[in-house]
């Protein structure tokens, strides 16, 4: 009787949770989502401490209250760190899929061999590779994306490193097999597997850098729901897998998106190291490019009636967000159309630079898709590049040498005027020269973003109060 | 939009492969379920996966591009579902050193339930349309 409850609590469960990801179609309707996550999560676990032989209530309730304690400030960083705290949260579901998938093995291994059925151990070898190699995996990610200092920003690569990466992986592999067809001769294979699953996961993240973090990101937390369903099928629970399911396959179309919007393939992604492209270097060093003071772009900002802002991951590592509301709300008020051009990519994860620029209540009508925005942008007065460069490099159309060719890119080139605010002319992430700031109609604007916003919106209000 | 024309139109590849492996599976347990009692439906299992993969496929391309990061931090919310299989060990009176695991992997699921949801509502309550917007 009990069972048939739970059985029906946890269908109540997947239906609340798949509306919530419904909801989350449109800004409206998508706090209803998080509403709908919450009484199905809450579903869950009511219904599962019903279960008959619960008892260790001392220890659920300390980890509870410990969860409490850990989560509520993670939720509460700011908002450039949320790359961060996204990947930390998938290294701690990989952890608990890894500890779970572990805990049943050893479980089963002194009570009940016979349990151990292939089925089964395909089930665990699967939760335990993808848990543990999530859980470092992710674990570099966030650090390379706080910047902690004993981790490598750039990417790490060296001779033959694919090769003894996938060697790695296939040795775990090799090692699984033979645990999943002698799960009781073989046991001491098992914690080699767990110490090869967390080694590879090191060194998958160790050759990415800054730039591909939006893809690695997506694909670990596909990895951290595809290990979720490997628990659902290691402990028979449908729930787990349909969550589950829905956790990787929400991964696995992000991945997409960002890969579609570098034109780069999974494997490039994972085993093409981005760092390798320094080489490529052209030597076309002797061209200069335009500078313009902030009081001149300022004058040139007042005649402007159709303005588009290019956000890049340089706006947030500036924390212009704020400065650029200010310099939004003193164009509305002149009567332009302020726009902001997104490309899927800019940024450190999917969608980095709405959340953004959604903190600094910039009303996200105004933000719009690279794909929508490129045919307007013949039209366009003034572009404004704040901390963005590959995804405005025009190479990506025109030079077949170019490491970022096919990219798609948004046309801030084809604009009547364009402003690139930038602290030097180091070439971006990827070291690559960007031809947009040679061009005719370019002028640079050199200085912290923040500062340089700042500068304008001055000369802005200084002249808008003047007349 | 291109992108996911592309995606649909690979999905006859994906599907074939996919119930190419569901048949293979479906092989290795239709051997065991012959011989143990205890075997869970295995084959209902991989239904409810393979269905429910669609049904995510289907309902995150349509979630508006806006809110992939909160999207993501939802969805990091929803995998701590984990919490289940947590409790479940963490609850049962087993060894001293399976609670243990169970309930650092039940603290690791409650701390990705509650940071996920909250910062979730946080950043959704951040993203304000022009008409609500007073000024």
């Amino acid at each position: 009787m009990i069972y048939s409850i739970i059985q029906i609590a946890y269908i109540l469960a997947t239906a609340l949770f798949i509306f919530s990801l419904h909801w989350m179609k449109d800004p409206k309707t998508a706090r209803h989502g998080v509403f709908a996550g919450i009484a199905a999560m809450a579903i869950a676990i009511i219904s599962t401490v019903l279960e008959p032989g619960i008892v260790n209530w001392e220890w659920i309730s300390v980890a509870i209250v410990l969860g409490f304690v850990v989560g509520v400030p993670l939720s509460k960083v700011p908002l450039t760190a949320v790359p961060q705290r996204t990947a930390l949260s998938h290294a701690f579901g990989g952890l608990a899929a890894g500890l779970v998938g572990t805990a049943k093995y050893y479980l089963w291994l002194q009570e009940g061999p016979e349990n151990l059925t292939t089925f089964r151990m395909i089930a665990i070898i699967a939760e335990i590779i993808l848990g543990f190699l999530t859980f470092t995996g992710s674990l570099m990610a966030a650090g390379k994306l706080q910047e902690i200092k004993w981790i490598p920003q750039r990417p790490v690569t060296y001779r033959g490193q694919n090769i003894i990466n996938l060697s790695l992986l296939g040795i775990a592999v090799i090692g699984g097999i033979a645990v999943i067809f002698n799960p009781v001769e073989y046991t001491f294979i098992f914690p080699v597997i767990i110490v090869l699953a967390l080694l590879f996961g090191i060194l998958l993240v160790i050759p990415i850098g800054g730039a591909d973090m939006p893809t690695v990101i997506s694909l670990l937390n596909s990895y951290a729901g595809l290990s979720a369903v490997a628990m659902g099928f290691v402990l028979d629970n449908k729930l787990l897998v349909t969550a589950g399911a829905l956790d990787g396959s929400s991964g696995l179309i992000l991945s997409i998106i960002m890969c579609k919007a570098m034109n780069r393939s999974f494997t490039n992604v994972l085993f093409g190291a981005f760092g390798q492209v320094q080489a490529v270097k052209a030597g076309v060093e002797t061209r200069t490019a335009k500078q313009e003071t902030p009081e001149g772009a300022a004058q040139i900002l007042e005649q402007a009636s159709k303005v588009v802002i290019v956000p890049g991951y340089g706006m947030a590592v500036a924390q212009a967000q704020y400065r650029i509301r200010e310099l939004y709300d003193l164009l509305t008020k002149q009567g332009a159309d302020v726009k902001f051009a997104i490309h899927p990519v800019a940024g450190r994860m999917p969608g980095h630079m709405n959340v953004l620029l959604a903190e600094a209540k910039i009303p996200y009508e105004q933000l719009i898709e690279m794909d929508d925005i490129n045919s307007d942008m013949p039209q366009v007065d003034v572009v404004i590049v704040v901390g963005a460069n590959d995804v405005v490099n025009p190479a990506a159309r025109s030079d077949k040498t170019s490491p970022i060719y096919g990219m798609p890119i948004i046309d801030a080139d084809k604009a009547r005027m364009c402003f690139a605010i930038k602290r030097s002319m180091n070439p971006g992430f990827a070291g690559i020269e960007n031809e947009l700031y040679f061009a005719e109609r370019t002028f640079m604007l050199f200085g912290d973003a923040k500062a340089v916003i700042g500068e304008l919106v001055k000369q802005l209000s200084a002249s808008q109060s003047g007349s | 939009m291109n992108v996911l024309k592309s995606f649909f139109l690979n999905q006859n590849k994906n599907l074939i492969i996919i119930l190419g492996f569901l048949f293979f599976l479906s092989d290795i347990a239709f051997a065991e379920s012959e011989g143990s009692h205890s075997e869970p439906d295995y084959i209902a299992l991989l239904f409810v996966f393979m269905l429910a993969t669609f049904i995510g496929l289907g309902v995150v391309t349509r979630v508006s591009r806006l809110l992939h990061t909160p999207l993501m931090s939802l969805t990091n919310a929803i995998s701590a579902i984990a919490v289940v299989g947590s409790l479940l060990l963490t609850g049962h009176d087993y060894p001293d050193y399976i609670t243990i695991l169970g309930a650092v992997a039940l603290f690791a699921s409650m701390t990705n339930i509650v940071s996920g949801f909250l910062i979730t509502d946080r950043m959704l309550k951040m993203f304000k349309s022009k008409e609500t917007k007073k000024s």
